[in-house]
This record gives structure tokens, C-alpha cells and sequence, in this order.
């Protein structure tokens, strides 16, 4: 009996799942986001997520005729394996048109080859390592990439008259790439780098890395660690130590002093000075909308690099759409998408249309006392930055 | 270099006192509860809400995280962990770890996924300077309260009748029934003060490693390296191995940074290649 009940029940399941199908293939343009919704990194997946719910929120969920319908995968954290059979899970069996998410470089890279063979759209809405969009030629960045920020950054600081730093980052690709492309930017402007460490990516307590910093009396340190709990700790351990501005000066990509980071460290942020694609703080009213129909929709959160990779991601996507009228190929929305060009809540955007990756505006901020609250104010910015590193290697 | 001692030593204890009542309870029970650092994270997470939904003070906070961890886990003890105790060590295992999964399911539904800040008292921000050297005045804190619940836990486990009655049942728990202990309620309450010693461990933690849902995971492994490497059941086991990993911990990042972050781990190896007991195990 039960088992009658049970073969009638996922008949007439599969049965209600090919219907639904075939009625949604008509006129629908879907989107398989690919992000790490669980696990260690489920707060940038939530957090992208937020941005790509907003945009929806704001823009409605038709373009070009088409009903936008997403798909989400979970990929639990950096599992490129886990990425590429969502990827080819979303393509075959969901018959997705674009796929789009990835929060973290491995997830990117596992899906990459997929999108490469079923001629789809892929939108990398946050991972930051450069050679991604080298990995397929359908993949599109509305990110940011860590060489575009800290080269510019390096030669910003050098440019300041600082002449010796010290190097602190997270031993991971990410890591690496932030302390080399800061350490060229800085050199080539004469800069001296005196001491690099490197720290395990989920360092809980930052005091020897820090001690080490103290002997080595250089007059800056650079520190690029992922965001969560980590920029709360090296905070708490640089401050143990007396390492704060102005009397060493503290340079790192703005995970380090972002709005939760900030939280934590309280007063010890004061004065630290960031390099970041997206500023929470940025007069201007687009991004003052962003922001507050962001917290609305999160109920109080503020919004990230993360949120804007999303937001940005689903710029695309509709404005891609539109230029085809509907047409949801590949081959049809990478064309449209080179070259196109668009208005940020961070600022001026544009896609390269060799490289398919982001150029955008790098803003170096200072952590000051605005209205009594500690914020990110900007104070330079290096115009229209592209990736350094692009076409190196040829 | 005493500077980096004291680092670790600090770290040490914070160590101490989220993995000290699993290791009592590990060697009183022989109950392997993975679940142990969820507590921590309740205390932790109870601390976050008193201080800022009820401007509770950061000193006054740390006793309701521990209260909270401790009637929680009376709960739970009662309700769920006291079926498993003659059950194999893998369904406790299972269990215990699956209750690390929905704590921190729980913790993400209720509080969001992102870092749970808080402000620490002026007092205990910045540093002392000596001879040069600086000591965080935080880290100076948290060495004084560990020393404070050691020399506690001692005593009370030495020296008082309740402690006596507890050391009975470790050490045979049949012969302890047939004498007409309460083994089942010395063991509840036990459970109930190691559960709540980890709430103010993760309450203490929050002013140096922060707090997020992942945090009943996160420290897991060095709260079980603690109990491995000191021994089960044994206080000053704790106490000693907490303060090596602590030392061993910072001073092998500092000295050696590539490849700091693995020497804790050979130091385990190795120690427990030397003594398979653990530093004072005893079975």
C-alpha cells in the first residue's frame, strides 16, 4: 500500500515537475546562481543574494517581454567540483540561460569550462582573481579584481611618500595576488617593501604576526585578510600593541574596514586608510538609494562589496537583454554585454570589451569621525582602473 | 619574546576555559559531546544581546553567558544527552556533532550570518607598557579571570564535598552508586557547569576572535586538541595543555610563519606518540 501511494505520489511529482517546465520555457529567461548559500561563506552568498533580490525588487522581474526566473545552487563553500556539476546540472536539466553568482574563485573557475560548452552566459558577480574571465570567453566580471586594487593602491601609497611597508596577508590565492600586485605598484614607484608574512586564511589570534610587525618598525603596514572575523582580530591585535595611526600608518583592501569590521574594531579604526571599488558612505544619490532600499529590504543590513557585485551582475543581464530584445544566447549577450557601459551606485562602470572584465573607479578612503561615528571618507580617487594584470602573460 | 609568551599564554587560556568542562565531562561520562563548543557559542551569542538589546555592561554580561550555557545545557542534558550515555561512542559522536549543525542553523536564522560586534569597555582596550614591552590590557584580563576559575575549579574539586563526590565517580563509577551517590544528578550538574564555563569562554572570546554561526565548528579542533593533549577528566591537564597550545600556537607564528599555523598539530602528534594518555590522562 505504502508503496502504491509512494510510486503514485513521485509520478504524479515528475509528472507536475514536466508540466511546469514546459509551461515556464515560454517566454522566461532563467538564471542559475551559482553561490556558497551554506557553510563557512554563507554571508557573501547571502549578501549577493540581497543585491540581486534588490535589483529585482527595483526594476520588476520582466525585461524585454521575458520573465526573469532564477534558480539557486548551493555550492557550501570553495568546491570547484561542487560548482561545475550545479553548472551542468542548471544547463541540462533546467535548461538555464545565463548562470551567474560565484562568490569565491574556485566556484568560478569549476564552472568556467561549462559555460565554454554550452554557449552560455556566465556572470561572475563577485570572484576576484584575474584570470578568471581569461578561463571562457562568455564570462563577464561586474566585480572587482584584487590586481586592479592593489597596484593602483601600491603606487598610490609610494606616491604619498611612504617609503617602507610592511606585507600582511591571508595565505590564499587571493592573498597572494593583493601582496604582489601591491607590492609592484608600490616598488615601481620607489617604495621599499622591508618584511611579507603570511597568515592562515581563518587565523583566530593575530598577536605573533603583529609582534613581528612591531620589530620590524616599518612606517606602514598593508594587510589583506578575507572579511567575517578576521578584520575584528588583527584589529584587536594591532591595537594591543599600539600599531595604530598615526603612528604606523595602516594601509589594506576595504574588507578591513568594512561596515561589520568597522563595528568591531571601534575606535581602533580610526585612521586606517583602504583601497576599495565600493564605498557604503559615497555622496552620491544612487548610491544613497541603493543603500537605503537595501537596508530596507535586509531589514537594517548594510550593504557590501558583495551586494553591489550582485546588484551590478543584474544590471547587466537586463541591459544585455534589452539590446537583444529577449534573445537569451550567449553568443547574443556576451556581444552586447563588451564594451557596455553603465552608472553604479559605486560609481562609473564600464565592461572591457577585450578582457570582458570591469573597469571602474578605485577609491582610497581614511576611517574618520563623521558626526561621531567612525566612516570610510573618501579622500582620492584613481579614475577608470583596469585589471593589471590582463594579457601579462602573453 | 615575553611578550610573544604572554600572547600565547592568553590565548591559552581562553583555551582553557572553553574546553576545560569538556574535558571533565568527557573523563566523568565518558560522554563525547562535539556539541560542547555550541555552547560556547550561546554564551557568546547571549552576551552580544544582553549587552546590546538590554545595555547590559560587558563584566555583568559575562555571568549571564555562562548561566544561560549552563541552564540550556541542563535542558538538553535532561532531554536528549543523558539517552546517549551507555550508547557507542559514534551515535554520540553523530548526535553531538549534528546538534553543532543546527546551532548554527539556528544562530544564522535568528542573528543573520555576518559577525556579531561588540564594544569593549575603555578599560580594557589599549595596552600596558613595561620595560618597553607591551601587554594588551584584554589579554591581561582574560590570563587574571582563567586563573581565577582554575584556582576555583581546584579547589572545589579538591577540597569540597561536592568535589570529592565527583572524583568518586570519575574514578569508579559503580563502586560510587553502590555507596549511594547520585552519580545521574552529580553528572547533570557537572555537564550543566562545564556547559556554562564554555558560555563565558565563548563570551571572552568574542573581545579577541569575534563571533559568527560558524563558530561552534571553528574552535572545535583546538578544544579537542586541549583534551587529548591534557588528558581527560583532569583540570590541571587542561590547564597545562591550553597553555602550551596557546604558547606553541603564537610563538611557531611568530618564529616560524610559514609554517606556523601547522605546528600545533605536530606538537599534538608528537606528545601523544609519547604519552597516548595525554599529558595527566589517567585511563
Amino acid at each position: 500500500m505504502l508503496k502504491k501511494t509512494a510510486t503514485a505520489f513521485a509520478l504524479g511529482f515528475s509528472l507536475a515537475l514536466a508540466m511546469s517546465s514546459t509551461a515556464l520555457a515560454e517566454g522566461t529567461v532563467k538564471i542559475g546562481l551559482i553561490m556558497p548559500y551554506s557553510g563557512p561563506f554563507a554571508d557573501a552568498g547571502a549578501q549577493m543574494q540581497a543585491g540581486i533580490d534588490l535589483y529585482i525588487k527595483t526594476h520588476g522581474d520582466e525585461v524585454a517581454g521575458k520573465k526573469i526566473v532564477l534558480i539557486k545552487k548551493d555550492t557550501g563553500g570553495p568546491n570547484p567540483d561542487v560548482a561545475k556539476r550545479l553548472a551542468q546540472e542548471l544547463v541540462v536539466r533546467d535548461h538555464v540561460d545565463v548562470l551567474a553568482g560565484f562568490a569565491l574563485t574556485p566556484e568560478a573557475l569549476g564552472a568556467a569550462p561549462v559555460a565554454t560548452e554550452a554557449k552560455k552566459l556566465m556572470v561572475d558577480m563577485n570572484a576576484a582573481t584575474s584570470i578568471i574571465t581569461e578561463k571562457s570567453p562568455y564570462i563577464v566580471r561586474t566585480s572587482v579584481t584584487i590586481p586592479q586594487i592593489n597596484y593602483a593602491f601600491g603606487k598610490w601609497a609610494a606616491g604619498q611618500g611612504i617609503k617602507h611597508a610592511y606585507t600582511l596577508v591571508a595565505d590564499y590565492g587571493p592573498g597572494h595576488d593583493a601582496e604582489k600586485s601591491f607590492a609592484r605598484g608600490f616598488k615601481e614607484k620607489g617604495g621599499e617593501i622591508v618584511g611579507a608574512d603570511h597568515s592562515p586564511v581563518a587565523n583566530p589570534d593575530f598577536s605573533a604576526y603583529v609582534q613581528r610587525i612591531k620589530d620590524a618598525k616599518p612606517e606602514a603596514v598593508y594587510i589583506f585578510i578575507p572579511g567575517g572575523s578576521q578584520p575584528a582580530a588583527i584589529g584587536k591585535a594591532l591595537a594591543d600593541k599600539g600599531l595604530t595611526p598615526p603612528n604606523t600608518k595602516l594601509l589594506g583592501q576595504g574588507e578591513l574596514t568594512m561596515p561589520d569590521a568597522m563595528k568591531s574594531l571601534g575606535k581602533n579604526a580610526d585612521g586606517i586608510v583602504t583601497a576599495f571599488h565600493y564605498t557604503l558612505e559615497r555622496k552620491d544619490p544612487l548610491n544613497e538609494k541603493f543603500v537605503a532600499g537595501y537596508e530596507k529590504l535586509t531589514k537594517g543590513r548594510e550593504p557590501d562589496l558583495f551586494s553591489i557585485g550582485g546588484y551590478d551582475g543584474m544590471h547587466l543581464i537586463y541591459a544585455a537583454l534589452e539590446k537583444t530584445k529577449g534573445d537569451a544566447s550567449g553568443d547574443a549577450l556576451i556581444k552586447v554585454a563588451k564594451g557596455m557601459s553603465w552608472e553604479s551606485p559605486r560609481g562609473p562602470i564600464t565592461i572591457d570589451p577585450e578582457t570582458r572584465d570591469i573597469i571602474q573607479n578605485v577609491y582610497i578612503r581614511k576611517v574618520e569621525k563623521v558626526d561621531g561615528k567612525l566612516q570610510n571618507v573618501i579622500i582620492d580617487t584613481i579614475k577608470d582602473v583596469k585589471d593589471p594584470l590582463h594579457g601579462a602573460g602573453k | 619574546m615575553a611578550v610573544v609568551l604572554f600572547d600565547g599564554f592568553a590565548f591559552g587560556m581562553l583555551l582553557f576555559v572553553l574546553s576545560v568542562g569538556l574535558s571533565v565531562t568527557f573523563g566523568l561520562m565518558n560522554f563525547i559531546n562535539l556539541a560542547h563548543c555550541a555552547f560556547g557559542m550561546l554564551g557568546g551569542y547571549v552576551a552580544v544581546v544582553a549587552m546590546r538589546a538590554f545595555g547590559v555592561p560587558f563584566l555583568l554580561a559575562l555571568p549571564f553567558a555562562f548561566l544561560a550555557a549552563g541552564l540550556v545545557s541542563v535542558v538538553l542534558e535532561r532531554s536528549f544527552f543523558r539517552r546517549l550515555y551507555r550508547a557507542g561512542g559514534l551515535n554520540q559522536v553523530l548526535f553531538t556533532i549534528g546538534m553543532v549543525f543546527v546551532a548554527a542553523a539556528s544562530f544564522a536564522y535568528f542573528f543573520g550570518t555576518g559577525q556579531q560586534p561588540i564594544v569593549l569597555p575603555d578599560y580594557l582596550q589599549g595596552y600596558w607598557e613595561v620595560n618597553g614591552l607591551r601587554f594588551g590590557t584584554y589579554r591581561i584580563f582574560l590570563v587574571a579571570v582563567s586563573l581565577v576559575i582554575a584556582g576555583l575549579l581546584v579547589y572545589g574539586l579538591e577540597h569540597t564535598r561536592f568535589g570529592a563526590r565527583i572524583r568518586a565517580a570519575v574514578d569508579n563509577q559503580r563502586v560510587a552508586q553502590g555507596l549511594g551517590l547520585d552519580v545521574d544528578t552529580i553528572f547533570a550538574i557537572t555537564f550543566a557547569l562545564g556547559a556554562g564555563l564554555a558560555g563565558l569562554g565563548g563570551a571572552l572570546a568574542i573581545g579577541i576572535v569575534g563571533l559568527d554561526p560558524s563558530f561552534g565548528f571553528h574552535y572545535l579542533v583546538y578544544v579537542l586538541i586541549v583534551v587529548a593533549v591534557g588528558g581527560l577528566g583532569s583540570i590541571g591537564g587542561s590547564f597545562v595543555a591550553a597553555a602550551l597550545l596557546g604558547i606553541f600556537d603564537v610563538a611557531g607564528k611568530y618564529f616560524v610563519p610559514d609554517m606556523g599555523a601547522f605546528l600545533i598539530y605536530l606538537f599534538m602528534v608528537v606528545l601523544l606518540l609519547v604519552r597516548p594518555l595525554g599529558l595527566f590522562g589517567k585511563r
